[in-house]
């Protein structure tokens, strides 16, 4: 049997790797519940390896490409892509975003309005990734318990890792060199008012601001980036870019409704990228940064590659 | 380059926000040859001391200038420069004390105020000002040692707006360190601040965003250096006629 501990979303996608390769896999997650573990809770859920090309390096494009295919072999994934818009007096950040991502193509008002018709008139370019796709993390993680259990593998909540563990992917609760926390908080808004069916990027000089549809007019908006390790609530000045940023997209948010807010921290190493280090007898994959359910089926794969690697090599 | 008695090689001193990661920020910090880099302590979360981030940021082995960037009113200033003063037991503070929202442009009143309480608490303090002669005396009186004016707003990368007052604050201040904080964009820029006499520079956004920042670093660095070498051998006059380069003596005469 092999053990994980962790059960966010690289934990799970870890053990569903695993057992779809055939093994026994038990997850050992010490909250009672997934909605406990906050940065795979609160997550936006893009899968925008091209959006992110224009802050994260080459390798965020390359491991990311894929995760949509593994994606939706484990739920919904909603393939409407993401369009990235910028307030009059950024345009400077959009040419700025065009220069520095692919795979997009460039609209004009008439497009747009084709493409969300709440936005018509709004704005007067666009830019349109089309391949880009988004999941709903919250499903996302249910349908990956459900699927590690009918593989015969479990996910036992409440219950604390034991001392000696196989794999590790608990992030921040564990002590690894060069990792630290970046602080990232989020809003959640009902708005009947406003339609808005696929991912929206507001481009801000400070942080990318983004809208996600839930449907049933729920919109997750994220997301801040501070460097820091706090668990406080929401600071306002977060709470005020995030939500100014929504109506600067369409003043009907104005009339929606704050149903929730989340503050989460994001482990990561100093170049922003996940990896795996084994340590004593551990395999620990941790450090996803905003990147979690981006990269976890592709670091997955590699995961269990070495560790099957690793298993035939000591059997022989 | 002395400042507040420390002996400084490099002319250009770098903030560190914005950067797409703390790896490729150390990248560019060691690419520049920058010895001072700024840190932003409120808007890096003030209850999150000891953080991962201050950690790596100590790891770069270069001084650092604590900043009060964010903050609104002196008070604010004040408690911001007493927390990062205990976080990287310094007493060196950058000042900023913003005045409005939409250019983020100093609030001057506020920052010789702020400027008098921390000199008299033991602060060595870097004021980011206007380039505003009368605020400058304020500021040395206020115990400033060093006066940091703008270039253009904080972001902006418009360069220099009005090298005229950059020009007049040089020959106003003739033995004062001057700092051309904010608004530089591109190398050039910074060369320009370096020609016009200005001690040196500090800048962010320029290096963070752009798309190779450390490349962008040494860049900066070069034209920080052309600028200090062409001011120090003392640059020709422009005229408004052409000159020959060479001598008309010698020439044949027709007529």
């Amino acid at each position: 049997m092999i053990t994980i501990a962790g059960a966010g979303v690289a934990g799970l996608c870890v053990a569903l790797e695993l057992a779809r390769r055939g093994h026994q896999v038990t997850v050992f997650e010490q909250g009672e519940s997934l909605e406990l573990n906050q940065s795979s809770h609160l997550a936006g859920g893009m899968l925008a390896p091209w959006c992110e090309k224009v802050s994260a390096p080459e390798d965020v494009v390359r491991l990311g490409a894929g995760a949509a295919e593994w994606w939706a072999k484990v739920t919904e994934v909603q393939r409407t892509g993401t369009l990235v818009v910028a307030p009059p007096r950024d345009q400077a950040e959009l040419r700025q975003f065009a220069s520095r991502t692919e795979k997009y193509e460039q609209l004009g008002d008439n497009r747009i309005a084709d493409l969300e018709p709440d936005l018509a008139g709004r704005f007067s370019k666009a830019l349109f990734f089309d391949q880009e796709c988004h999941l709903d993390p919250r499903q996302a993680r249910q349908d990956l318990v459900r699927q590690i259990e009918e593989l015969g593998s479990e996910v036992r909540f409440g219950e604390p890792a034991p001392e000696r563990i196989d794999i590790d992917c608990r992030g921040g609760a564990v002590d690894l060199p060069e990792l630290r926390m970046v602080r990232g908080e989020m809003v959640m808004l009902e708005c009947p008012d406003v339609t808005i069916t696929r991912t929206v990027r507001l481009l801000h000089p400070r942080i990318p601001i983004y809208l996600v549809p839930r449907g049933n007019g729920i919109y997750m908006l994220g997301a801040t980036m501070v460097e820091s390790d706090s668990w406080r609530a929401i600071s306002v000045r977060s709470a005020l870019e995030l939500l100014g940023a929504a109506f600067a997209l369409h003043p009907g948010f104005g009339e929606a409704s704050v149903i929730e807010t989340g503050v989460g921290l994001r482990p990561a190493f100093p170049d922003n990228l996940p990896r795996i280090i084994k340590r004593d007898e551990t395999y620990h994959l941790n450090g996803f940064y905003r990147h979690g359910y981006l990269l976890a089926p592709a670091m997955a794969q590699q995961l269990a590659d070495q560790f099957e690697q690793e298993q035939m090599k000591c059997a022989s | 380059m002395e400042l507040y008695g420390e002996e400084i090689g490099s002319r250009l001193l770098l903030g560190t926000a914005q950067y797409p990661s703390p790896q490729i920020l150390a990248e560019a910090v060691k690419a520049s040859g920058t010895e001072i880099i700024t840190v932003s302590l409120r808007r890096e979360g003030a209850d999150g001391a000891g953080t991962g981030f201050w950690q790596l940021i100590k790891a770069l082995g270069v001084k650092i200038l604590p900043n009060t960037a964010g903050c609104h009113t002196a008070k604010e200033a004040v408690t911001t420069a007493q927390m990062a003063r205990e976080v990287f037991g310094t007493n060196w503070i950058k000042l900023e004390v913003i005045g409005h929202s939409d250019n983020l442009q100093p609030d001057v009143f506020g920052l010789v105020e702020a400027a008098r309480i921390l000199s008299d608490e033991g602060f060595q303090v870097f004021p980011y000002t206007t380039d505003d002669l009368v605020v400058g005396e304020k500021l040395l009186e206020a115990g400033c040692e060093i006066l940091m004016p703008w270039g253009a707003p904080i972001g902006s990368g418009q360069g220099l707006r009005n090298p005229d007052a950059l020009r007049a604050m040089r020959a106003h201040f003739p033995n004062v360190p001057l700092i051309v904080d904010a608004g530089i964009g591109r190398p050039s820029d910074a060369c320009m601040a370096m020609e016009l006499g200005m001690d040196a520079v500090l800048l962010n956004t320029a290096v963070a965003k752009a798309g190779d920042p450390a490349l962008m670093g040494a860049a900066i660095a070069k034209s920080v250096e052309a600028g200090r070498k062409g001011f120090a051998a003392q640059m020709m006059e422009r005229r408004d006629m052409a000159v020959p380069s060479t001598p008309i003596l010698g020439m044949a005469v027709f007529d």
